[in-house]
Order: structure tokens, then C-alpha cells, then sequence
């Protein structure tokens, strides 16, 4: 036996030979790609030496001068630039947030009416479809601030012997063009807040009340559920089901009634006092105006692809379903829908990320989100443009990456198990 | 057998349908009262049509549109109406639409941004219409990328001649070797070396023989002849701006989308890793952080003393941006081809790039121009951003002419202008891509 | 191979682009133009007309500059910039100088290595409210909604003046001056504050300016002047002193109707002759010839006529010259001696 010719490896076979060659390729990208930033870094390094500045974050815990009307936490403008920044960030949370479930609630309706056999509807639904779609997100904010300034009434129409204006619902909301004014929550018997974090910037106040709340609600859901699941175990057992639906009922409201009249909630209502109105809570014109616009502007996006989705489901399904007995919504709920989740869903994520992104042009008008703290009046401010818009540019990518990853686990979860 | 029978044998004369199921009545019936609460629907929204068009009617219509200024706009309207409310003042469309559509653009060149436009409908026609237009017009296709900045910008015609023939050099000298990679990389190399031999870069001396350095010289840019007026690129402004920046961002972000597209379905690790970090940095980040890198950090990451002006800094981060979205949408087209596409090419024996050339590329990027065009309309909406960056794009302007005392307080009239543009231009395109789909869609099956 | 083509272009364009180093008075002469940062778009100090020529106030100053260095006051290419571009675009050397009613502050000169090179406007924080309001004074804004633009110095005055009198307020921020004037005229907000220039401004363009008064309050300082970078002192002496010359051509009595005959031949005031080139090498000093004090001067006239043409009480603006007005006259406006 004698061996194989042993290959000799030359030199012109990293380019020639497929084995060696993704090799090469990938160690020439990687090279070429780590030859970049290194290029990069030395060029921000000599630049911010002839401009005299320096990487640091000190100029986080200075004060940051400025104040944010709408926000979660306390704040005061000689609180630090990071608490600005906090205070920003969860100002983006909220609209995305928000923004999310009006545009997918909008959304579905819009997309389901424009397949809706009154043709007046659907076509009005189709042109409130193309004209979000085709102007710029931009125009949309700037024309919903400007509408809400202009067709609200000040607060001043509120005032006098004889107002023009009054509040609604029991006066208890009054819709004015510097925001909506609604009740807040308040206890006689508060069991106080817990604080986070100390004295830091990133205190963070949890309301016990709140807790307590949402430990009894879910501690009721939970027994409910007991409840169900008993009635159908007996049933399956005995063929019997048990009346169950005013104990149920019971385990739902009985326990959170207790607890509030314990905690002796009661209403703030917003009154007129000097030039504004006070108490309640105050949801700002830029907040709702940029909640609008975004939602409005997304939920045309997402009405299509609902569209797209429900068209997508062949009409062999609605029969099939049809000719087993079910009811109309039945089929829709049981059959249509189900199947059509998985068409919609992916591209619902992607609208999801381009909306809470699109809440970057908060500035437009005024509400102080992160871009308007952190990568507005704090870089202003502070000229520190290169630590800013790299927190900032992280920050965004955080919240994108996390919302991904959790649309994808749910997507997961939904996706057809294909044989 | 009695003849009594119960089967009737004449046909009965066909009666006309009820009245009330044929005809106008017929139809309101079957389309918008086809039950109660369809029919009260339909009375809403009727009435919501009502009271939302007699008050845009009124305004849009009922409105002046010779006035010098705002005052002489509320003075007119004083005049007819009695009023300054429900009235719009068209005057400062009047005043400044050319502003608008083509900023600070020189008025006596206004036609080579019109030319530049018209040339780009006939480049992409037989693209966007292949079936339809001539395939001649590819020709037309191949030059636009040069011929768009000579227009634009101005000056000698040999600078695009020159950046054209260094493509045909790269091509010609790639095609010399064997093998895809070598000639790639000669390509490359010697496309480098032309333009620096073309545009004279202080390597000419050394690097070239002395004969090919001077007959360039000849013909060197500043000498020849079609020569236009140079056009500074912070003159470009307004709807035009818009247009630029989103043509420019699609046409140059095509090719990187591809190499990010294929980087990113490649079994090679690391340039995989690159590709998915950058798709996933770009696509994760708002593309106003972006503008802002453009407008205050890219001069701290080039080399000491580089300063070129905001408008290209603002085309290179939006093609980036659009980059990669681009890949993501030609990635979908990859995945649509059936894999028997790919494993027919393979049993050709065809190679990497002569498969994805011959084969994948052409059917990938057809059943992607819908994809492709979305995002057109979404980068082309998205340049209004620039405005919050100081470029005065359509948004911008507005802000400059509500600066200039004879406008200062006009509102709604600008933005609805501004609306109208867009609104015009996005939904045509919106129009095209649901046709292609429809089309691609009968085509398929 | 797209790729390579990418950066070749990249590369090309940062070459053509040219570099900043730190002469700028070589890189102003050899491009041919200025370039001049100034507002998107402020009434009366820098606006675009309907063929894109720039006017205003600030416009003027670098219009002076211009005619001074270059010996055409049209040789300007005005770049926009925004509260938050304005420095960076400064300091990258993107524009020569700013003229952009930029406020001077300690820390932007030291800390943001700028040089202010003077005051062009003195100017300072105000309010304006519905006279309907009845409000006479700042401090009765207890509880009032005020409108403030972002971005600017205006925010920080503000949080400190209602913090030093102990009386709380909803700021309501907004991106530019037209969008404060809508809320404002809606009533969205009960105060609109800024600039005392720009109130002014703003108030005039209103369908009723009489309904709508500025309080006596002025809570800041706000030395508005151009910036150049800090580091090129020459440049700086440039428009620093064709700021002056402006100034001093008013005090003077030199304007753009009598200047040409003013620099024909020595006149007998022998600080005009310095100024004016007929006597002495001013001109040789700062880098540039003999006239150029009569050129900045012929663009847009003096302190005063610029003054006059684009705020003054004769304009829609209106303004009063008041702590602008030359030192001789009870202002603040005083140029050192051209000697």
C-alpha cells in the first residue's frame, strides 16, 4: 500500500481552491472590517485632541437647567442630566406604548372595514388608507398639533358667569388645547410609595397602592380560573355543569371593592384655578397630538397588511368552516383570523419598530422624549454631541433589539408547524 | 295515458327583476343600505363627509391668491368677506412655488433639474415597464448614474466620462484572468488607479507611465469642452432636494444592498456577522440619530481637516439607511426563488457569482421592485426629516419663508402645498407598485 | 467592486470638498466666497426672499465681512443652521463664521472653544402676554402656561427666573418661532417667551398687535454677537474689526451715501482717513488692503443703516434702538478706536 500523493499546499490555492477560499475572504473582511474602526477611532481621537475635548460622562450628574412638563417622575430642573434623560426615555416608552395599541386597534378595524361590504365605508377607508401612507409621518404630527391648538377651546372659555365651555362627563374631564385634563386616582388611607434606587438619578417611585391593586386583581383572575377549571372538570366527570357565574363574578369584584374602600380611593377632579386648570392629570397637546398622528400614521400601515392578511386566506377556508355549521363571526374568530395572525404578525413587527423609531420626531412638537432631552437640550446644552447621539443611538437600539426579540418568541410560538 | 299534464310546456315570459334590486336603488340598496346599521353607518359618515368637506371646500376654494404679503392677503379678504377666517391665503404659493419646488437653484438652470427628472423617467422605464418600453432605453439606464450628477452639479462632462470609463477599465481588466476572485480584485484595483491617473491625485507621478499621465492632462477636467455652470450642492433645496437625496439614496443603495443581501444568506461566519450587525444597527436606530451623526459627528470620524458639505453627508448616512432596508427586501426576494433555481444553476456547474448573476439576481430583484419601490416612497417621506437638521428641504423652506416679514404667520397654506406634493408623487408610485404586484402575481400563477 | 466604488467617491468627495486648516482668511480668499452660518430663518435678522437672496440684520454683518475681505458683499454662501448644529458646524469648519443671534455665554467661549468677536445686539429675555390677561408683571405669572423655543438659552433663564421667585409654570417647548406664535395666538399657551427682538417681531406680524402687550420684565442678558473659531486669531481680528468699523462709520457719520466721497482724497477728521484707508496701513495690519473699510461699509451702510433697513422702527419689526443705540446716545453700542 502506498499512501496518496501528499498535496502539497501552495500559495495561489487560498484564492483557487474552494476549500481555503471562504477562509481567505473571511479573514480578508475581517481585516479590511477591523482596519475601518480602527481608522475611525484614530480619526475621532485626533479631532477631539484639536477640538480640546474629551470622551467623559461627567457632565450626567451636573444639573440640567431645563424642565420637562410631561413626565412620570419627579423632576426639577436642578435635577441631573442622566434623571433628564430617565425622565426622556420613559417619555419615549409611554407614546410607543401607547402608540402600539391604538395604531393595532385602529389598524385591524380599518383593515377589516375596508372589506366591508357597505361600499361607503370601504371607500373611505381606502382614502383615509392612502393619504396616511403617502405624506410624510412629519407633516402628520405637525398637522395634529396644529389642529388640536387650533380647534380645542383654552381653558379661558371655561371661566366666567358665562363659559362657553364645560367639562364633560360628570365634569370631570375638560378637553382644552393645552391638553386633556382627566381625573386622577387619589387615596385618603395611601399605604405611601416605595422608593428605588435611593437619592439617585434613577430614583424611581413605586406606588404601593398601585401594587397592592394589581396583586388582588391578579390574585382574583387566578381563583376565577380555578373556579372554571373546576366547573369543566365536574362536568367532564358528571355531565353536569355547575352554576358558577355569580360566584365568579363575586371572586372578580368583591376583593378589589374591599380594597379600594380600605385605601379610601376617591376621584381628583380637575378644576379651574388662576390660569389653568389644576389637580387631575394633565395628558399634554404634545403627547396626545404625537399619540394621534403616530397612531393614525401606522395604523394605515397596519390596516393593509391585516387586509393583506385576511385576502390571503384562501376562500375554501370560509366555506369549509361554513359547511361544518359555524356562525359568521365564529368563522372568523376560529378560522380566518388564527390563520391569517401568522401572515400578519412579522410584518406587524416591523410596524411596531417604525413606530416607536417615528417617536424620535417628537421634537417636532415639543414633547420631550429622549431624542428631545438626551439628543436635544442636554447636547445643546452641554456640547458633548459625540457621548449623546452614541448613548442615544444605543438606547434606541436596545428598544428596538427587545421588541424584536419578543415579536419573534411570539411569532414563534404561532407559526405553523410544518411536517 | 291521460295527455293532462302537470309540467308546464311554454316558458314563461322572463320578468324584469324588482325594482329595488337593479339600478341606482338597487345598487344604494345592496351597497350602502343593506341594513339597519349598515344603513345608519352610512348616514354618519355621509354627514362626517359633509361637514369635513364644506369647511376644507370653502377654505381651499373661497381664498385669495394675488397678494405681496399676509396683510395684503387679510386686507383682501377684510375686502370681499368681511372676514380673515375660512379663507386661505394661496398668495404665498403664488409668491414663492418655485422656492419651493427647486430651492435656491439657479431660475436660468432650472432646466437641467427638469431635464435630469425626465431623463430619470426614461431610464427607469424599461425597468419599471419592461414590458412595455423599448429595451433600448437600457442604455439610457447605464448612463443616468453619470449623467444625473453632471446635470445636477455642473462642470466638466469628463469627470462622469472619466468615473464611467473606470467601471469599463475594472470590467475589461477583471475579465483578463481566471477566476472570479483575482478579477474582482484586479478590477478593483485598476478601476483605483485610473481615477487617480484621471483626476489627478499626487500618486500619478509615481505610479503611471509619463505618456498616459499627460495625454490624460489633455483632456484634463477643467480645459474641455461641454462645460456646465457649476451648481453648488447647498443651492439644491425644496421639492428638489427631496427627489435628489431619495434617488440617490435608492440608485447607490441598490448595489450595497445586494453585497449586504448576499452577505447575510452567506454560510462565511464572519462576513455574515458584519452584514446582520450592520442591517440590525441601521435598522434599529431612528433616522433622525442618523441625521444628526451626519450633520455633527461625521467630521469628528474622518481624518483631520476632511469638510465636505451637509447635503452629501446627509445622501451618504440616507443611503446607508436605505441600504439596509434595501437588503432586507432583496433578502425576501432571495428567499421567494424556489431552491430548485439554486440546485439547477449548481447542476449547471455554474460558479458563486455566475449563478447569482445569470441566474438568482434577475429573478430575485424582479420580484422585488415592488419591495424596492415601498421603500422608495418611505426614504423619499423620510427626507422631510432633513428639515430638523437646517436643510431646507420643502418642511425647511417653510420655516424660512414664515421668517420673511411679508409671510410671517402664514400656517396652513404652506403645509397643505407641501402635502399636496407629496401626496401626489408617493400615491403614483404606490399605484405603479400594486400594479407590478398584481402583474407579478398573474404572471406566477 | 460597488463597494470600492463607494469609497472611491467617498474619497473624491473629501477631496474636492477641501479642508479647513487654520488660516481661514487663505481658505475665504482662495475658495472665492464666505461661508456664513446663519438662522433658518429669524424675522428681521435672516430670511430667504422669494429669489433666495438672504436679508437681515445678522445677513448684513456677514455681508460686511465679505465686501471687506473679498471686495463683494454678494461672494456669501449662507448655510443654515440650527440651535444645535450652529457650533459643530463652526467647529468642523463647515462655515468661516456664525451670524446667528448666538447668545456670548462663558461656556460656550471657553468650553465650546469658540470666540465670540463682539456684540451686535444687545438683546435680553422678555414676555409677552394677552393684554386680556390683565397681567402687569412677570411674577403675577404664577400657574401660567408659557411658551418657550428649545434649544436655546431662553430655557435655562426661564427655570431660573421662576425658580428665584418661588412661583411654578408649564413650560410648553417648542421647536420654532412660527409654531410658539400659533399656540400663542390660540391661547394654547398664556405666555410667549423670548428674545425681546424676537417678541417684537413676532407682535408685529399679528392681525392686532395692540392687543398684546411685552412686560417691563427682561430677565437675562443676551449679548447676541458673531463667532468665529477660537485658535485663528487673525480671522478673528477680521471680523471683529469690520464689525467696529461699522460701528464706528455711524459714530463718525460715515454711510453708504457718503462714503465714496468720503475716501476720494483725506478729509479732516484723521480718524475717518485711518478708517477709510487715506491715512496711515489699518488695512496692511489685519491682512487685507486699504479700502476695506470702505467696501464693508458700502454693503450694507453702518451700523445704524443696517440697523434701520431690516429692524428698525420703520420695518414691520419696529424696533426701538434703546441699549443698542451708540454710546453717545445712551446705548451700548461703542466701538474702540481705529488707531
Amino acid at each position: 500500500m502506498t499512501d496518496p500523493p501528499r498535496e502539497s499546499f501552495r500559495l495561489s490555492m487560498l484564492i483557487y481552491d474552494t476549500r481555503y477560499r471562504s477562509l481567505t475572504i473571511q479573514v480578508v473582511a475581517l481585516f479590511a472590517f477591523m482596519l475601518l474602526v480602527a481608522w475611525i477611532i484614530s480619526n475621532t481621537v485626533q479631532n477631539l485632541a484639536s477640538l480640546g475635548k474629551e470622551v467623559e460622562f461627567g457632565f450626567f450628574s451636573e444639573p440640567a437647567s431645563y424642565d420637562i412638563n410631561q413626565r412620570l417622575l419627579d423632576y426639577t430642573s436642578r435635577d441631573t442630566h442622566l434623571r433628564a434623560s430617565f425622565v426622556g426615555l420613559l417619555n419615549t416608552l409611554v407614546v410607543a406604548v401607547l402608540g402600539c395599541i391604538t395604531a393595532t386597534i385602529v389598524g385591524v378595524l380599518v383593515g377589516v372595514a375596508r372589506l366591508s361590504r357597505n361600499w361607503l365605508i370601504a371607500r373611505i377607508m381606502t382614502v383615509y388608507v392612502e393619504m396616511f401612507r403617502n405624506v410624510p409621518v412629519l407633516l402628520w404630527i405637525v398637522f395634529a398639533m396644529a389642529i388640536l391648538i387650533e380647534s380645542l377651546p383654552s381653558p379661558r372659555a371655561f371661566r366666567g358667569e358665562n363659559a362657553t365651555q364645560s367639562l364633560i362627563l360628570n365634569d370631570s374631564v375638560a378637553i382644552t388645547n393645552r391638553g386633556v385634563y382627566v381625573p386622577e386616582a387619589l387615596f385618603s388611607r395611601s399605604l405611601g410609595d416605595v422608593r428605588l434606587f435611593g437619592e439617585s438619578s434613577l430614583r424611581f417611585d413605586v406606588s404601593l397602592d398601585l401594587i397592592a391593586i394589581i396583586a388582588v386583581l391578579a390574585a382574583s383572575i387566578f381563583a376565577f380560573r380555578r373556579i372554571r377549571n373546576w366547573a369543566e372538570r365536574v362536568q367532564n366527570e358528571t355531565g353536569n355543569r355547575p352554576t358558577t357565574w355569580y360566584f365568579q363574578v363575586a371572586v372578580l369584584v368583591v376583593p378589589i371593592f374591599v380594597l379600594l374602600a380600605a385605601l379610601g380611593f376617591h376621584l381628583g377632579k380637575p378644576e379651574l384655578k388662576g390660569f389653568n386648570f389644576a389637580g387631575g392629570t394633565h395628558l399634554r397637546n404634545s403627547l396626545i397630538a404625537l399619540w394621534i398622528a403616530l397612531s393614525l400614521y401606522t395604523a394605515a400601515f397596519i390596516a393593509e397588511i391585516v387586509r393583506g392578511g385576511i385576502l390571503a386566506i384562501s376562500k375554501g377556508q370560509t366555506e369549509a368552516a361554513g359547511s361544518l355549521g359555524l356562525r359568521p363571526n365564529r368563522i372568523m374568530s376560529l378560522v380566518i383570523l388564527p390563520q391569517a395572525l401568522r401572515v400578519i404578525i412579522p410584518p406587524l413587527i416591523s410596524n411596531y419598530l417604525n413606530l416607536t423609531k417615528n417617536s424620535s420626531l417628537a421634537i417636532a412638537v415639543g414633547y420631550l422624549d429622549i431624542t428631545g432631552t438626551l439628543g436635544g437640550i442636554t447636547l445643546n446644552q452641554t456640547g458633548r454631541e459625540l457621548e449623546c447621539l452614541l448613548l442615544l443611538m444605543l438606547i434606541y437600539l436596545c428598544i428596538s433589539l427587545t421588541i424584536s426579540v419578543f415579536m419573534n418568541i411570539y411569532n414563534k410560538r404561532v407559526a405553523l408547524v410544518e411536517r | 295515458m291521460s295527455d293532462t299534464s302537470f309540467v308546464r310546456t311554454e316558458m314563461l315570459a322572463e320578468q324584469d327583476p324588482p325594482p329595488t334590486s337593479v339600478g341606482v336603488i338597487g345598487w344604494l340598496r345592496a351597497n350602502l343600505f343593506p341594513n339597519w346599521w349598515n344603513a345608519v353607518l352610512t348616514v354618519l359618515c355621509l354627514a362626517a363627509i359633509w361637514y369635513v368637506l364644506s369647511g376644507l371646500l370653502g377654505w381651499t376654494l373661497r381664498s385669495v391668491w394675488t397678494a405681496g404679503s399676509l396683510s395684503e392677503c387679510r386686507e383682501v379678504m377684510i375686502a370681499t368677506w368681511g372676514s380673515t377666517h375660512g379663507h386661505a391665503c394661496w398668495g404665498v404659493i403664488n409668491d414663492r412655488w418655485l422656492q419651493l419646488l427647486f430651492g435656491f437653484y439657479p431660475p436660468e438652470l432650472y432646466y437641467r433639474p427638469i431635464l435630469a427628472l425626465l431623463l430619470l423617467i426614461a431610464a427607469l422605464a424599461p425597468v419599471l415597464f419592461a414590458d412595455k418600453v423599448s429595451p433600448r432605453f437600457l442604455y439610457v439606464t447605464a448612463a443616468y448614474p453619470f449623467l444625473m450628477p453632471w446635470l445636477m452639479w455642473g462642470g466638466s462632462i469628463w469627470t462622469p466620462v472619466g468615473v464611467a470609463a473606470g467601471f469599463a477599465v475594472a470590467y475589461l481588466v477583471g475579465r483578463a484572468p481566471r477566476g472570479a476572485v483575482p478579477g474582482l480584485v484586479l478590477g478593483i484595483l485598476s478601476a483605483i488607479v485610473w481615477w487617480m491617473a484621471w483626476f489627478g491625485f499626487p500618486v500619478q507621478a509615481e505610479v503611471l507611465a509619463a505618456g498616459l499621465g499627460e495625454g490624460l492632462a489633455a483632456i484634463s477636467p477643467d480645459t474641455a469642452p461641454f462645460w456646465l455652470e457649476t451648481v453648488e450642492s447647498r443651492k439644491f433645496g425644496g421639492f428638489m432636494l427631496s427627489v435628489m437625496i431619495g434617488v440617490v439614496a435608492i440608485g447607490c443603495s441598490l448595489p450595497l444592498g445586494i453585497l449586504l443581501a448576499l452577505g447575510r444568506q452567506s454560510n462565511m461566519l464572519i462576513v455574515k456577522a458584519i452584514c446582520v450587525g450592520f442591517i440590525e444597527f441601521i435598522r434599529g436606530v431612528p433616522l433622525i440619530t442618523l441625521l444628526f451623526v451626519a450633520s455633527t459627528l461625521l467630521n469628528i470620524f474622518l481624518p483631520p481637516g476632511t469638510n465636505f458639505d451637509i447635503i452629501l453627508r446627509v445622501m451618504i448616512m440616507v443611503t446607508l439607511f436605505a441600504a439596509a432596508y434595501m437588503a432586507e427586501v432583496i433578502r425576501g426576494g432571495l428567499a421567494g426563488l424556489p431552491t430548485g433555481q439554486y440546485e439547477g444553476a449548481d447542476s449547471l456547474g455554474l460558479n458563486y457569482w455566475q449563478a447569482q448573476r445569470l441566474i438568482i439576481m434577475p429573478q430575485a430583484l424582479k420580484i422585488s421592485i415592488p419591495g424596492i419601490v415601498s421603500t422608495f416612497i418611505g426614504i423619499f417621506k423620510d427626507t422631510t426629516l432633513v428639515s430638523i437638521i437646517a436643510l431646507l428641504d420643502p418642511l425647511g423652506l417653510s420655516n424660512s419663508i414664515r421668517a420673511d416679514t411679508d409671510w410671517n404667520g402664514i400656517y396652513w397654506e404652506l403645509f397643505a402645498f407641501i402635502a399636496l406634493l407629496f401626496f401626489i408623487a408617493c400615491f403614483g408610485m404606490s399605484r405603479y407598485s400594486m400594479y407590478l404586484e398584481r402583474k407579478l402575481k398573474t404572471e406566477n400563477d | 467592486m460597488q463597494k470600492s466604488v463607494f469609497y472611491g467617491a467617498l474619497a473624491a468627495a473629501v477631496v474636492f470638498g477641501g479642508a479647513a486648516g487654520a488660516a481661514t482668511l487663505d481658505d475665504v480668499k482662495a475658495r472665492g466666497n464666505l461661508n456664513c452660518g446663519v438662522s433658518t430663518g429669524l424675522v428681521g435678522f435672516a430670511s430667504p426672499d422669494a429669489s433666495g437672496n438672504w436679508e437681515g440684520f445678522d445677513v448684513a454683518v456677514c455681508r460686511a465681512v465679505a465686501a471687506a475681505v473679498l471686495g463683494d458683499p454678494q461672494a456669501v454662501e449662507f448655510i443654515p443652521t440650527t440651535g444645535k448644529t450652529r457650533f459643530t458646524a463652526l467647529a468642523s469648519g463647515e462655515v468661516d463664521m456664525l451670524a446667528r443671534n448666538t447668545t456670548w455665554t462663558f461656556s460656550r467661549d471657553t468650553d465650546l472653544k469658540l470666540d465670540f468677536i463682539g456684540v451686535n445686539y444687545y438683546d435680553g429675555q422678555g414676555f409677552m402676554v394677552p393684554k386680556a390677561l390683565g397681567v402687569t408683571s412677570a411674577k403675577d405669572l404664577d400657574g401660567a402656561t408659557v411658551c418657550i423655543q428649545t434649544g436655546t438659552t431662553t430655557e435655562l433663564n426661564l427655570a431660573d427666573f421662576f425658580r428665584v421667585n418661588n412661583i411654578s409654570y408649564e413650560p410648553v417647548p417648542i421647536e420654532t418661532n412660527a409654531e410658539a406664535q400659533q399656540q400663542y395666538l390660540a391661547e394654547a399657551c398664556d405666555v410667549y417667551t423670548t428674545d425681546a427682538s424676537g417678541l417684537a417681531a413676532t407682535r408685529a406680524s399679528f392681525e392686532s398687535p395692540g392687543d398684546h402687550v411685552i412686560l417691563p420684565e427682561i430677565i437675562s442678558k443676551e449679548p447676541l454677537g458673531p463667532v468665529v473659531r477660537h485658535g485663528d486669531n487673525e480671522w478673528g481680528d477680521i471680523v471683529r474689526w469690520t464689525l467696529n468699523a461699522l460701528i464706528s462709520a455711524e459714530e463718525l457719520g460715515i454711510t453708504s451715501a457718503n462714503v465714496g466721497e468720503l475716501s476720494s482724497g483725506p478729509t479732516n477728521n484723521p480718524e475717518i482717513n485711518r478708517l477709510l484707508g487715506t491715512e496711515g496701513t489699518l488695512g496692511d495690519m489685519i491682512g487685507l488692503d486699504s479700502e476695506w473699510a470702505q467696501r464693508a461699509i458700502m454693503a450694507e451702510g453702518n451700523y445704524g443703516e443696517i440697523f434701520e433697513t431690516n429692524i428698525g422702527e420703520n420695518t414691520p419689526v419696529g424696533l426701538a434702538r434703546g441699549l443698542n443705540a451708540q454710546y453717545t446716545e445712551g446705548g451700548l453700542i461703542y466701538s474702540p478706536p481705529f488707531r
